[in-house]
Formats: C-alpha cells, sequence, structure tokens
C-alpha cells in the first residue's frame, strides 16, 4: 500500500517535471525540470529495491551531466526560442506520432495486465552493490569493457572536434597601450597624462 | 487509537531523530561561524567578537536578526523563480546528508517495555543513524554533486556579470575536485567492504589499523584538498573573492537569502568534515573505549559521542586554521592543481591499493 502511494507520488511528480521540461521556451527552466525528472525517477529506483542504481542516477545523470548542460546553456547564453510560423505543418505529424506513442503506451498497460501473474523469487541481494559489482566483473566483463572504449572513442572525439589547431598569439596589453600613445605623442601638441 | 498509534510510531521515532540531528547541526553551523571569526582573529593578532554575551557567545543569533532585518532586494531583470529556487537547493543539499551519519554506537541496553500498546517487544536497540542505508558513500557524494546546481543558477538568474562569471567558476572547480574526491574514497569502501557508513566504521574497529588514515594516507590527503575545494574555501576561494568578483555568486542576494547561502556554505564544511572522520578517523570508535565501558551501554555511546563531535571540530578547526594562513589559488592554477596533479594522485592510490589488498587476501 505504502509502496502504490510512494510510486504515485514520484511518478505524478516525474510525469509533471518532463511535461514542464517541454512546455518551456527558457532552456534554462527545461533543464531544471529535466534534473528534477532524473530525482523522481531515482525515488522510483528506491521504491523498486535498487537502492545502487538510485545513488548512481543522483550522482551521475543529475549531478554531473546536467551540470554540464546547465553549464553550456549559461556559456553560449542561449536565449528563449521564438517559435517559427512557415513549421506549422509539422504540428500535425507529432501529434500523429503522438497519438501512436499513446496507443503503443496503452497497448503495454493492459499487456501487462492480461499476462498470468507469476511471484517472482526475490532475492535480497539483487540491488545491492555487492552482486552488482561481483557480477560486472565476472559474468558481464566484456560489455563492462566495451563500454569503457565506448566512452573513451567520445572523449578522444569530443577533444579533436573542439581543439584548437593553433595556439591564440598572446599580447601584452601594456605594450599595445605604449604604442598607441608614442603614436598619438607625435601628432597631437597636448601632454598625454598618465 | 491503538492502531492509529502502532503505525504512526516509526514515523513519530523518525520525525523526532531528525528533528534533534536538524537541531544539532545547525547549532553546530551557527558556533563554525562564531569559531570561524574569533579563530581568525585570534590568528590576526585581535580578538574577535565579544559584545553579544560573554567571550561573544550570543553572536550567531545577533547575526540570524541582523539578516532576518536586513531589506530584501529582488534585482528587477533576473529570472524570478530560479533567483528563488537557487539558495534553497544549496541549503536542502546541503542539509540532506544529515539522516546517514553515524553519530554513534548503537544502545542495546534500554529495557523498552515502558511503551505502551507493546510498541516496546520488537526492538532489540537503538541506532544512532537516521537511516543507515546501504549505499551511504555513494548518497552523500551524489548529494553534494547536486548541490553545485545553487551555485550555478544563482550566478545566473542574478543578471549580473561578476555573479555569473563567479557561479562558473565555482560549478567548474566543484565538479573538478567532486572527481578527486570520489577516487579517494574507492580505497576506503575497498579496505572496507562496503558503501555503508557504519558498515566503514565497523571494519575499521576490526582493522588492525584501527583508522583508515593509516593504510590510507596518501586518500586522507587528496581528500582533504579536493574536500577545502568542494566547498569553496581558502585557497580554494576564487569564486567568492571579494577583490576579485565583488562577491561572486551571491552578489545579488541580500538578507536571508544571503543567509541561507552562507548557512549551506558552513553546512557542507560540516558535512566534508564528517565524511573525512568517517572514512579516515574511524568515526565515533575510541580505540580502546570497549575495555572501559560497556559495548552498547549509555556512557560508551556518550564518550562516542563526544570524541565523534571532537574529531569533526578538531576538522573544523583546520579548515579555519588553514584560512588564516594561506594565499588563494588564482583560477587556472586551481583548474590545472585539480586535473593534472591531485586526480592522478587519487588514481594512482587506488591502484596501489588494489595491490595491496589483492596481495594480502591471496
Amino acid at each position: 500500500m505504502a509502496t502504490t502511494v510512494l510510486f504515485f507520488i514520484f511518478a505524478g511528480l516525474a510525469i509533471g517535471c518532463a511535461l514542464s521540461m517541454v512546455y518551456h521556451r527558457n532552456p534554462l527552466y527545461s533543464a531544471v525540470s529535466l534534473v528534477g525528472v532524473f530525482i523522481s525517477l531515482s525515488c522510483i529506483y528506491v521504491t523498486l529495491a535498487a537502492p545502487f542504481i538510485a545513488a548512481v542516477q543522483i550522482l551521475i545523470y543529475a549531478g554531473a551531466i546536467m551540470v554540464l548542460v546547465v553549464f553550456v546553456i549559461m556559456l553560449l547564453n542561449l536565449d528563449e526560442e521564438k517559435p517559427l510560423n512557415r513549421l506549422r505543418y509539422l504540428y500535425s505529424i507529432g501529434g500523429f506520432l503522438g497519438i501512436i506513442l499513446l496507443a503503443q503506451t496503452f497497448f503495454i498497460f493492459i499487456a501487462v495486465h492480461k499476462s498470468p501473474k507469476k511471484p517472482v523469487a526475490t532475492d535480497e541481494t539483487v540491488g545491492k552493490t555487492m552482486s552488482i559489482g561481483a557480477n560486472m566483473y565476472t559474468e558481464y566483463l566484456l560489455p563492462v569493457e566495451i563500454v569503457g572504449i565506448l566512452l573513451l572513442m567520445a572523449i578522444i572525439g569530443g577533444v579533436i572536434l573542439a581543439r584548437r589547431l593553433s595556439q591564440p598569439e598572446l599580447t601584452l596589453v601594456v605594450n599595445n597601450e605604449l604604442d598607441k600613445r608614442n603614436e598619438s605623442e607625435e601628432k597631437d601638441d597636448y601632454r598625454i597624462a598618465l | 487509537m491503538e492502531q492509529i498509534v502502532k503505525t504512526a510510531f516509526p514515523f513519530i521515532v523518525i520525525s523526532v531523530a531528525i528533528l534533534l540531528a536538524f537541531q544539532g547541526v545547525l547549532m553546530i553551523v551557527a558556533y563554525t561561524v562564531l569559531a570561524e571569526r574569533k579563530v581568525l582573529g585570534w590568528i590576526q593578532g585581535r580578538i574577535g567578537p565579544n559584545r553579544v554575551g560573554p567571550w561573544g557567545v550570543l553572536q550567531p543569533f545577533a547575526d540570524l536578526l541582523k539578516f532576518i532585518f536586513k531589506e530584501d532586494l529582488v534585482p528587477d531583470k533576473s529570472t524570478k523563480f530560479i533567483y528563488f529556487l537557487a539558495p534553497m537547493v544549496a541549503l536542502v543539499c546541503a542539509l540532506l546528508p544529515i539522516v546517514v551519519y553515524p553519530f554513534g554506537p548503537a544502545i542495546t541496553t534500554i529495557d523498552w517495555n515502558f511503551l505502551p500498546y507493546g510498541l516496546g517487544e520488537n526492538i532489540r536497540q537503538l541506532p544512532m543513524t537516521i537511516a543507515s542505508i546501504d549505499v551511504g558513500v555513494l548518497f552523500v557524494l551524489g548529494i553534494t554533486s547536486v548541490g553545485v546546481y545553487g551555485i550555478a543558477l544563482a550566478g545566473w538568474s542574478s543578471n549580473n556579470k561578476y555573479s555569473l562569471m563567479g557561479g562558473l567558476r565555482s560549478s567548474a572547480q566543484m565538479i573538478s575536485y567532486e572527481l578527486a574526491m570520489g577516487a579517494s574514497v574507492i580505497g576506503v569502501v575497498m579496505l572496507a567492504g562496503s558503501l555503508d557508513l557504519g558498515g566503514i566504521i565497523a571494519a575499521q574497529s576490526r582493522s588492525p589499523f584501527k583508522w583508515y588514515i593509516i593504510p590510507q594516507f596518501i586518500g586522507f590527503i587528496v581528500f582533504l584538498i579536493a574536500a577545502f575545494a568542494e566547498t569553496n574555501r581558502v585557497p580554494f576561494d576564487l569564486p567568492e573573492a571579494e577583490t576579485e568578483l565583488v562577491a561572486g555568486f551571491h552578489t545579488e542576494y541580500s538578507a536571508l537569502k544571503f543567509a541561507l547561502f552562507f548557512m549551506a556554505e558552513y553546512v557542507n564544511m560540516f558535512t566534508v568534515s564528517v565524511m573525512c572522520t568517517v572514512l579516515f578517523l574511524g568515526g565515533w570508535y575510541v580505540p580502546g573505549l570497549s575495555h572501559i565501558f560497556e559495548v552498547g551501554s549509555i556512557p560508551y555511546a556518550l564518550v562516542s559521542h563526544v570524541a565523534f563531535i571532537g574529531k569533526i571540530c578538531g576538522f573544523l578547526f583546520f579548515y579555519i586554521w588553514i584560512r588564516g594562513t594561506l594565499p588563494r589559488f588564482r583560477f587556472d592554477q586551481l583548474m590545472n592543481f585539480g586535473w593534472k596533479f591531485l586526480l592522478p594522485v587519487a588514481l594512482a592510490n587506488v591502484i596501489l591499493t588494489i595491490i595491496v589488498v589483492y596481495f594480502l587476501n591471496r
């Protein structure tokens, strides 16, 4: 009973934050709403007896990835998006795809409802860190290594895409100022007070 | 009536525990502010505040009254919702890890039959942690990561170039040093075999070194330096340096909103002091105390509590001492130090620990 109440609270929060994320034009409000979604999902993971996944969701998704997204929004000074009027025909396509998505959701819901309910052998150690770690490094070692190489590829790609091809030339401001003042001293009659 | 009391009993217990812990932490934080001003004064050859109450003991309350009565300014062109949200996020994320701190050993010598309606039948001990969750260390690290939002959003929403620069610099610094902090904790977790804070203390009491600062000395130094950077304290306090950026990300905040940021900074200091104590100094464990008092009795718990608070106060004093002694880093020196020195040292510590643990377990 308590699990159901908690699930509805956090699921409602997640859906509300997701709607807010899609609705807002200001990109920072959307980013903050997405953080709200991640935190609600983390709470749902806790009710599903997966404390490690919940903690890692907060640590990595909400705490690292979204911080970098917020950084990018602040650094690039992104403004609100003005809706373009000439793309109005896309609303109908979007609505159609939305209806298909909704139909799929209902289909899944009804299918799960109609399936026979078998009790699952609830092993208490499944969500805990020890079992996740042990499985990651024994049975699922190859996928872990492949994921590591994928991340390395992404990092290298990012560095190559964003690198500067030549070092920027550093000139001292003081030298420029002195040059300018020496030039203008030759032209003017006045002395320039420092 | 009995049914209501029986279902509500755990919630009542947890609420009382949270209130007590919250009150305790806020008192410690308030007196840390006073201690900082006094100790900084002594280091700089003067005495700190001593007008309000004997020795300045009532100064925190005077500060609180000042913050409440100040004029509350809101910049005109700021993003109002986020402007008000940012200090709340900072303080909530600073206070949230209180629920996992192991304040002391569990007390087992109380007879619980004085509780009405037979509530005391199955209770065996009074644990001194509000919620001893399985992934305590990750919880604390994750919540302090979310605390970066308070600063970044505050800097952005103030519509002020100095705030934005301060906010961005502070967030960049915090996420850089979070990695080194996490990596330095891995060694301790490997030795203890558990992410639960109470479990780490128990492992320290069982190990031959008693406190993990001895085998994990490098990890301790890395964690301490990363902790200084995480809490934006000297020598890493460029984001709030007065001579550089007016007041950094909290320039446009006045009165009570600034008080929330101020408290959040000191509660963050308290959080990393507690983490340092639990992970490296054995938390409430005093080696040899179990020979004097019986384990699980009230005097044992009391002395352990006092020892825990003493260790935390030692770290807070160290924070203030460093503030009075060292100059601050330039921002590029700060970032170079975090990425090019501290993180490799932390990872080297992890590799060293792995090798030693592997050969010891053979």
